[in-house]
């Protein structure tokens, strides 16, 4: 029985009311005095030389306040690889590489002034396919280096090689995953004001705000001490924001030259067009079982396109090595891959980072092992199922583990054994269900050095508390997690707390947004302070009420005696005690956490999280064999998230992440054409409508995880994962046909049932 | 060149001078001040601009703001006016309907007209409703419960004050 009285609760965000009245600020919204607009000029071509850059009409234009070009700029470079300047100044290596930029009055100006620049170009041959691109004739994409590998890295655990030779069955099969976009619906945004001194305030919308404040530093050599980032409200990112792109010091340096505040935004064809992709990746994988269903063997060949520069994405694979060499256990694994340079679309990190494309691999394969068996796939994959406090070949130490659970609930809500049993078919119209099950992080994940968070909680003279976490919130939900979490510790109503997140200058660092950590880093380093200003209030409750603090409790607004409740005092009134009297003291409680995971090593291998969470899903579609068009009917979503600090937005997690899977099955797919992106609006790019979105049943397991804050793992990326093997695990049940290109397209089915000639 | 303009905003009349070219969401945002319409892609494919013309849901980048005078315009910010939540957003808030909040808007803006002239849809209405309005967080199925739930509350307290 649950002693909680806000852990656990429904209880709506603090933004939810003002994003629902339109009162909200995002970064689109701002507006600060003497503000221009600025524009990016971008190639038009994926490889070439820069000959000449005009700029002198665009200058006399009236209205425009500075023009800038790489020689302005400091030759400096930035980003994951350092492998690229905000501004190119000897060649453009991907179409929409920024060449010049305005800052003018007003975007109609800004938008002139481009037209008024010149470029001469030399076209130099380009490269698109990954394979060509490792051909020692292939054009240099980067001069500096030998070739257009960016890294190759091999993973190897157990004896691959002879596990296959001693698989009962060995399953082989290629894979082609293709570029998808975070799309989120507010587009790229950046504010930049110098003040008189030359400090920078930066307004953004990113998700390393600390982080952002490094990179600035380092693309433009203006010194971090003098760099604050505000953080608007975030019209979602899901990844986006994981790096800083050349837009970011394009904006800056904007409002350097001009002297002026600089607003720059993308257009949503900008957005398609130049901003970061999942990068689309071609897999080769094998893996075998024995007849008596054990998993015993996988082994994948990877090849990743980067696009032209890399970022934090190229560390995917990580991710996906992780995903084929611990999801079920699997006694040998080998994960090799090469990340490649080409003249395509820049990459990042999307959703899932990695692990959707993994997963996919895994749970196809998984289906189409336990067919060579003869076992139902879903019997299979119990068998194999991660368990509870183990330790994984590589190195991966999981502590709590409701994976079995969850398979078994996403099973039986969707009629498993009935509907397998008989796929039906009426007309043109067959059904099936498909099951896939994902592992993630769900303790953090560093890949940084640092991946801690810190948080400060205060209390007024009047009661009312202020919670600084350097957790940010891009719509998921953090600030009501933190919110829960202090209410919870400190006996107080949810609306007495004041949430402040969003100021580098005012809050304790955070690593940033990503891999599913906030609930469980930032919720951590909130329960930390929170107990501080417990143990404060409790020290001075002692005096009030004449009992030890160990006979004392924190509830419903009051310090009372647990087993004497009557006998209590209001929270404010014990804060105002210890403040107002002689060597009396204000209250502050500060929480520090970074978790005890570590980097992978070289040989990747590690326990890169302090806890993972675990999910199943089980998807029911309709294929018209006619048309070849997919539906989904229902999906039902069963995740391990070890306790739900706020189960509506953990359903929230899900269900958004589901349908982001379902786009990534079945329609969302960036069109690139020898590196131009061909699908600029929402339509044409296909982002799920709520006509595509299938009701979707969330199950919470919840297995309260020792490290977690009140037992909570990370929930974010989990509804993503798994989705589109599930769905092509369900069309191979319905129509008995494999496609392992994403997305599975009516054209594809079509396709594959004329292959096999039905 | 700016051209005058007459545009009447949640009851209240604006004079101003607009360029010809302008789209309604411009001069809702740029000149009113109305950021609660939210700029998502100006192609009419998002919804995120969602205002009511005479009632009826408009991608507000896609009229021309000299287009929209002698026409009624509704935007979020009048839904609320007075200070109480009208019950769409209610719904919206406290079922968990609002992630990152961009859509929202729009969503309830096409909401609130469906509800006009439909007080007890079907999900299936709801969804056709909603169809011009892309949420990227939700997965829609917090808010078809939360237009579902609204429709109720507000279709049993029009029976009660009969």
């Amino acid at each position: 029985m649950s002693t909680f009285s806000i852990i656990g609760k429904r209880i709506p965000k603090p933004d939810a009311i003002p994003k629902a009245t339109g009162q909200i600020i995002y970064g689109h919204d701002v507006k600060v005095p003497r503000m221009l607009y600025g524009k990016i000029l971008r190639s038009p071509l994926p490889h070439a030389r820069i000959l000449h850059i005009d700029t002198s009409r665009a200058e006399r234009l009236s209205g425009v306040k500075a023009v800038i070009t790489a020689k302005d700029l400091p030759p400096r470079r930035f980003g994951y690889g350092r492998d690229r300047t905000p501004l190119k100044g000897d060649k453009v290596r991907r179409c929409g590489d920024e060449v010049a930029a305005v800052a003018a009055i007003d975007e109609d100006i800004a938008e002139e002034a481009l037209e008024l620049i010149r470029v001469e170009y030399d076209p130099l041959p380009a490269v698109f396919d990954p394979q060509a691109a490792l051909r020692p004739d292939a054009p240099l994409i980067h001069e500096d280096r030998e070739s257009n590998l960016f890294r190759h890295q091999e993973y190897v655990h157990g004896e691959p090689d002879r596990a296959l030779e001693e698989a009962d069955v060995v399953v082989e099969d290629e894979f082609d995953l293709g570029y998808v976009q975070p799309a989120p619906l507010e587009t790229s945004f950046c504010l930049a004001a110098f003040d008189a001194s030359g400090k920078l305030t930066v307004w953004s919308t990113t998700q390393i705000p600390f982080l952002l404040q490094k990179d600035l530093s380092e693309a433009l050599g203006i010194p971090g001490r003098d760099i604050r980032v505000i953080q608007t409200a975030i019209g979602g990112s899901f990844g986006r924001g994981l790096d800083m792109y050349s837009f970011e010091p394009i904006c800056v340096w904007l409002a350097r030259k001009a002297g002026r505040p600089v607003r720059l935004a993308f257009t949503r064809q900008e957005e398609f067009a130049v901003s970061e992709a999942r990068q689309s990746m071609r897999i080769w994988a094998r893996a075998g079982a024995m007849r008596d269903g054990r998993l015993w063997v996988r082994e994948a060949k990877v090849l990743l396109d980067n696009g032209a520069y890399v970022s934090w994405g190229t560390v995917t694979t990580l991710v996906l090595m992780e995903t084929i060499g611990s999801l079920y256990r699997v006694p040998h694994a080998r994960v090799v891959y090469d990340s490649v340079y080409t003249n395509n679309p820049i990459t990042g990190a999307v959703r899932g980072f990695g692990n959707p494309q993994g997963t996919f691999v895994v749970e196809v394969q998984m289906d189409r092992l336990a067919e060579a068996i003869g076992m139902d796939p879903l019997e299979f994959r119990l068998r194999n199922a991660n368990r509870p406090f183990e330790e994984t070949p590589q190195g991966i130490k999981i502590t709590t583990c409701g994976l079995t659970e969850c398979l078994e609930e996403a099973a039986r809500r969707i009629g498993w054994s009935e509907k397998r049993a008989a796929p039906s078919r009426r007309g043109a119209i067959a059904r099936g269900v498909g099951i896939a099950a994902t592992m993630n992080v769900g303790g953090g994940a560093r890949i940084y050095r640092s991946d801690g968070c810190g948080c400060i909680v205060k209390v007024d003279d009047f009661g009312r508390v202020t919670v600084l976490t350097g957790a940010t919130e891009i719509g998921q939900g953090s600030d009501v997690v933190v919110v829960q979490i202090v209410a919870e510790e400190l006996g107080i109503r949810p609306e007495e707390i004041t949430i402040v997140n969003d100021d580098t200058a005012v809050t304790p660092w955070d690593v940033g947004v990503h891999a599913s950590r906030t609930t469980f880093i930032a919720g951590n380093a909130a329960l930390r302070a929170a107990r501080q200003v417990k143990a404060q209030i409790l020290e001075t409750a002692e005096e009030l009420l004449g009992a030890s603090a160990a006979e004392l409790e924190l509830r419903d607004g009051y310090v009372r005696i647990r087993e004497a409740p009557e006998q209590r005092i209001p929270f404010d009134k014990v804060v105002r005690a210890r403040h107002f009297r002689q060597g009396g003291q204000v209250i502050i409680g500060h929480g520090w956490y970074d978790p005890h995971n570590e980097m992978l090593g070289p040989d990747g291998k590690g326990n890169i999280s302090a806890t993972y969470g675990f999910g199943a899903q089980a998807v029911e579609v309709e294929v018209d064999v006619e048309t070849g068009k997919v539906r989904p009917l229902r999906v039902v979503s069963a995740h391990d998230v070890g306790r739900a600090i706020n189960p509506m937005y953990v359903e929230g997690q899900i269900e958004g992440g589901t349908v982001m899977g379902l786009g990534y099955a079945l329609s969302e797919h960036l069109q690139v054409h020898e590196g131009r992106v061909l699908n600029l609006t929402p339509f044409d790019y296909r982002m799920p409508t709520i006509m595509d979105a299938p009701p979707i049943e969330t199950v919470i397991i919840e297995t309260d995880d020792p490290e977690g804050p009140f037992g909570a793992k990370g929930v974010g990326e989990m509804g993503t994962n798994p989705t589109a093997a599930a769905v092509a695990n369900a069309i191979y049940n319905a129509i008995g046909v494999r496609i392992n290109s994403l997305p599975i397209t009516p054209e594809k089915v079509l396709r594959a049932l004329k292959e096999r000639g039905s | 060149m700016k051209y005058p303009l007459t545009l009447k905003v949640n009851g209240e009349t604006y004079r101003l001078e607009v360029k010809p070219h302008r789209s309604l969401l411009e001069v809702l945002r740029d000149e009113l001040d109305l950021t609660g319409t939210n700029d998502g892609c100006r192609t009419g494919n998002c919804g995120a601009c969602t205002v009511l013309v005479d009632g009826a849901p408009i991608p507000s980048c896609l009229m021309l703001a000299l287009d929209a005078e002698g026409h009624e315009i509704t935007t979020i910010e009048a839904l609320s006016a007075g200070g109480e939540l009208h019950p769409l957003q209610r719904a919206f808030v406290q079922r968990g309907a609002i992630q990152c909040g961009y859509c929202t808007p729009g969503m309830i803006l096409s909401a609130y007209a469906l509800l006009q002239e439909n007080p007890r849809p079907t999900e299936a209405e709801v969804r056709r409703a909603l169809v011009g309005n892309l949420c990227r967080c939700t997965g829609y199925v917090k808010i078809i419960e939360a237009v579902l739930a609204a429709a109720e509350e507000m279709a049993s307290a029009d029976v009660g004050s009969r």
